[in-house]
């Protein structure tokens, strides 16, 4: 029995699953899927210590545990406290939380530049999502947006202090892959700025990785700056043999014909860098921004891309569709739709990928 | 005249030497503490009934008692002398005229937690109260207080002052830590509590000036006889900073049998308010804790006699009470604007958020620029609700306490001081030259009566 995993059964928003002792409510979520996994904007799987800040993930927990059904006097950071058997957690069926959370957004949307058209992450911003999602239209916020002084941290990575969130993943990424920090949070409060205090460049073999960690447009790829939009690239899986220690050669090119734009480590569903054997795989500035020919890779296919981004826009086939959790939430009954889209046009006929049209769709496409 | 527990011997000349305070019976609870065993110092203090002097009031020794205890680690006790809170200056007091009696407080409760090596984290601007400890430590040094093998109990403990960089929130325990640690004072995410993981991982102890210090009377008289001063669960004696429109702004060590009135309006304490001004409004626990009304600060809403200990402050919830907090007992007169000091307290948060959570990092200084418009006669109606909202959105959804004791302040104004605010708004002219005065806040609550 000594190798038998102990589990903790744990309920979040009406649906229960088992999981190991130690998981946290955000990763029990996440196991569920669909709706039921709380935004994370700080929390990174794969860095040691994030997480608590950004405070998107808060639940509820209505019962702590069997031993103790007393709720939480508080909402908690789902990212950071783990489950005990017979908790009863509450994500979207949640009031309290629904509140929270459209006053986080809110607070991070504050100050934020809103710069989205000519903003770099644009269709691949976390920020852009979130607000999507749980915001509102319109802010109440009148007074001037503040503003940073610039600084240049190098030829490869572009700062835009404005955009950032401050959820320290950047420098997790520094402490863990790299041999030592150049940058870190200046200053406190509003104030509080990513710097490398006096105009450093953040220059090592692993420093690329703190782009694709950033979920805002904060850490944009200067190689790729104002090049195009991600949405009018491809995405490619490939990989090449690399001989950087620690580097997973596995990545996503950015193509547009034989183009390559940008590189950046694979994604998973939760737009964290992809695992590989349990290891997380972050790719080398050599990868990332000196292998700029197709010929320097092998391309494995189109990569998959989840239907709810912009990147999909129809263009090619390989879309995930997200997990409906909704049912199952709401205890087996259906969703009561007002008014099933499929049923009233033939425009848009989901069985119909239009990827796999010759250009563009015509009416004629959908006509049986 | 009220039993003094701590400053019976602040007026003895010299008392900041170690002759005179050891001639005056200095450090013996040290001497007495050693025919102990720690666990039974821990249940000394545990009957004393003691609660944290740092605002959140909670019981030392069921603190102590928390403390993990795992082989071969190390566990540490740290003083927070951070005190940084407006409103709040008695650990200064006590520090900088009586200094040997927190070091005296701090080997006992060094032995009693099993502590080598402690610390005392006070805030940078105490830059001259370091050098006063410092030397004050050097001389327990001398006379075999502290270093190795004290007494020849074979017990070692060493004592280090550590001065902070001037930010309010490393007084927050666990930025405390952080601070002490040498790396940026930013409030950790609990758990691990201090008890469990603290300084450099180890199991830790942070307590306030005056809670380490209340330790030297509790083994001295025990903690039985210590549980006998005050009342209910506000046992010995507490230290009270008062301070605004008071005669006799100052330190005070009262043992909480008192009524707030009489200790606004009596000679032996805040002898009434000057100018015979009367009394508008207090915050009676340092800048975070509501800010109450005059009527509502002296009687409760059940129409009794409000009384200065941690159940009397906090009667009636934050409806219509309350907190004892750190003992900042600020008050403010006839002639001052709840709007415009509501302004002031906003803006010390905002400017102290670490900036680790978007709640605090975003609300405060929405709310600061809110509170400024609405002082500055440009507000709206709409802006109260605004803050309100905003206020409520911060409390209890981030990392620290900090944004609800940003939170706080703005919500007792105006759930108190309403008309206040929308007298301002009415008024966008009048407000720049007047005071809205006392109007009605010290007028008699109606108490119902229920049959
Ligand atoms: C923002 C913030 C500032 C604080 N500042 C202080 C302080 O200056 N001094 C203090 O003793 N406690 C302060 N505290 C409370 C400490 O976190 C901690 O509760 C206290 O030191 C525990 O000591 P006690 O149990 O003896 O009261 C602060 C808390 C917060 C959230
Ligand atoms: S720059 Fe990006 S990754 Fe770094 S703290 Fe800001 S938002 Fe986070
Ligand atoms: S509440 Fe404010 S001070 Fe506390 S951790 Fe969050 S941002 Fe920092
Ligand atoms: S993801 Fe949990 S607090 Fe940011």
């Amino acid at each position: 029995m000594a190798d038998e995993i102990k589990t903790f059964k744990v309920t979040i928003d009406n649906i229960t699953i088992d999981v190991p002792v130690g998981t946290t409510v955000l990763n029990a979520a996440r196991q569920i899927g669909g709706d039921v996994a709380p935004p994370a904007m700080c929390y990174y799987s794969k860095l040691q210590g994030s997480g608590g800040k950004c405070r998107t993930c808060l639940v509820e927990v209505a019962a702590g545990s069997t031993a103790d059904p007393r709720p939480m006097p508080k909402l908690v950071a789902s990212c950071r406290t783990t489950v005990m058997d017979g908790m009863i957690v509450k994500n979207i069926t949640s009031e309290k939380v629904k509140d929270a959370r459209a006053g986080v957004v809110e607070f991070l949307l504050l100050n934020h530049p809103l710069d989205c058209p000519i903003c770099d992450q644009a269709g691949e911003c976390h920020l852009q999502d979130l607000g999507y999602e749980h915001g509102k239209a319109g802010t109440r916020y009148e007074f001037p947006r503040r503003t940073f002084e610039k600084e240049d941290i190098g030829p490869y990575i572009q700062l835009h202090m404005t955009r950032c969130i401050l959820c320290y993943r950047c420098t997790y990424v520094a402490d863990q892959l790299t041999e030592k920090r150049v940058h870190g949070i200046l200053d406190r409060g509003e104030h509080a700025e990513i710097s490398t205090y006096i105009s450093k460049a953040v220059d090592n073999e692993f420093s690329g990785n703190m782009i694709d960690v950033c979920p805002v447009g904060a850490l944009t790829d200067k190689t790729f700056r104002f090049k195009n939009r991600v949405w009018f690239t491809k995405p490619v899986d490939a990989h090449r043999n690399c001989d950087t220690p620690g580097c997973c050669g596995n990545t996503t090119l950015w193509l547009r014909g034989e183009e390559v734009y940008r590189v950046t480590a694979r994604k998973d569903e939760w737009g964290e860098v992809k695992s590989y054997d349990g290891k997380p795989g972050w790719i080398c500035n050599t990868c990332r921004f000196d292998k700029k020919k197709t010929s320097d890779w092998t391309i494995e296919g189109i990569t998959k891309v989840n239907r709810h981004s912009v990147i999909s826009q129809g263009k090619y086939d390989g879309l995930v569709m997200p997990k409906e959790t909704i049912q199952k939430v709401m205890g087996g009954r259906e969703p009561k739709l007002l008014m099933n889209i499929h049923d009233e046009s033939e425009v848009n006929d989901p069985k119909i990928y239009l990827s796999e049209i010759n250009g563009p769709a015509h009416s004629r496409n959908f006509e049986n | 005249m009220a039993k003094k527990l701590l400053l019976d011997k602040v007026h003895v000349p010299g008392i900041r030497s170690y002759e005179v305070y050891r001639k005056e019976g200095g450090y013996r609870s040290v001497e007495k503490a050693f025919r102990l065993t720690p666990a039974e110092i821990v249940e000394e203090v545990k009957l004393s009934g003691l609660r944290g002097r740092g605002g959140a009031g909670f019981p030392t020794g069921m603190k102590w008692s928390f403390l993990a205890k795992p082989e071969g680690v190390p566990r540490y006790l740290v003083c927070n002398a951070d005190e940084s809170e407006p409103g709040t200056f008695k650990d200064r007091y006590l520090m900088e005229f009586i200094p040997h009696l927190l070091i005296e407080g701090m080997i006992v409760s060094s032995f009693a937690l099993g502590s080598n090596v402690s610390y005392i984290y006070i805030r940078g601007e105490y830059a001259w109260i370091t050098d006063i400890l410092e030397s004050a430590i050097a001389e327990a040094k001398q006379n075999g207080w502290l270093g190795k093998n004290i007494l020849g109990t074979g017990f070692d403990c060493e004592l280090y002052v550590q001065r902070g960089a001037g930010a309010y929130i490393c007084g927050e325990e666990t930025a405390l830590i952080e601070s002490l640690e040498g790396k940026r004072g930013n409030p950790r995410i609990k758990p691990p509590f201090p008890a469990v993981k603290g300084l450099w991982d180890c199991p830790t102890v942070v307590n306030n000036v005056e809670t380490l210090a209340a330790v030297v009377p509790i083994i001295n008289e025990g903690g039985e006889a210590y549980s006998k001063i005050g009342v209910g669960k506000s046992t010995g004696t507490k230290l009270i900073s008062a301070c605004g429109n008071i005669n006799k702004p100052g330190i005070y060590e009262i043992d909480m049998t008192i009524s707030v009135e009489d200790f606004i309006f009596s000679d032996e304490y805040c002898g009434g308010i000057p100018n015979g001004k009367k009394l508008k409004a207090c915050i009676p626990g340092g800048s975070s804790v509501p800010i109450l009304p005059a009527n509502l600060l002296l009687t409760t809403a059940k129409g009794e006699k409000r009384m200065m200990n941690y159940e009397g402050l906090s009667d009636g919830g934050f409806a219509t009470g309350s907190m004892m907090g750190s003992g900042g007992f600020i008050v403010l007169d006839e002639d001052q604007c709840v709007v415009r000091n509501t302004m002031t307290l906003a803006r010390f948060y905002h400017h102290e958020s670490c900036g680790q959570c978007s709640p605090c990092r975003e609300g405060t200084g929405w709310m600061e620029r809110i509170l400024k418009k609405i002082e500055s006669g440009k507000g709206e109606m709409k802006d109260i609700d605004l803050l309100w909202d905003i206020q409520r959105k911060i409390e209890g959804n981030t990392i620290c306490p900090l944004g609800d004791a940003a939170a706080w302040p703005v919500a007792a104004a105006i759930r108190h001081f309403r008309d206040e605010f929308e007298w301002h708004v009415l008024n966008p002219d009048k407000c720049l030259t007047e005071n809205f005065g006392l109007r009605h806040y010290a007028d008699p609550i109606h108490v119902t009566v229920t049959a």
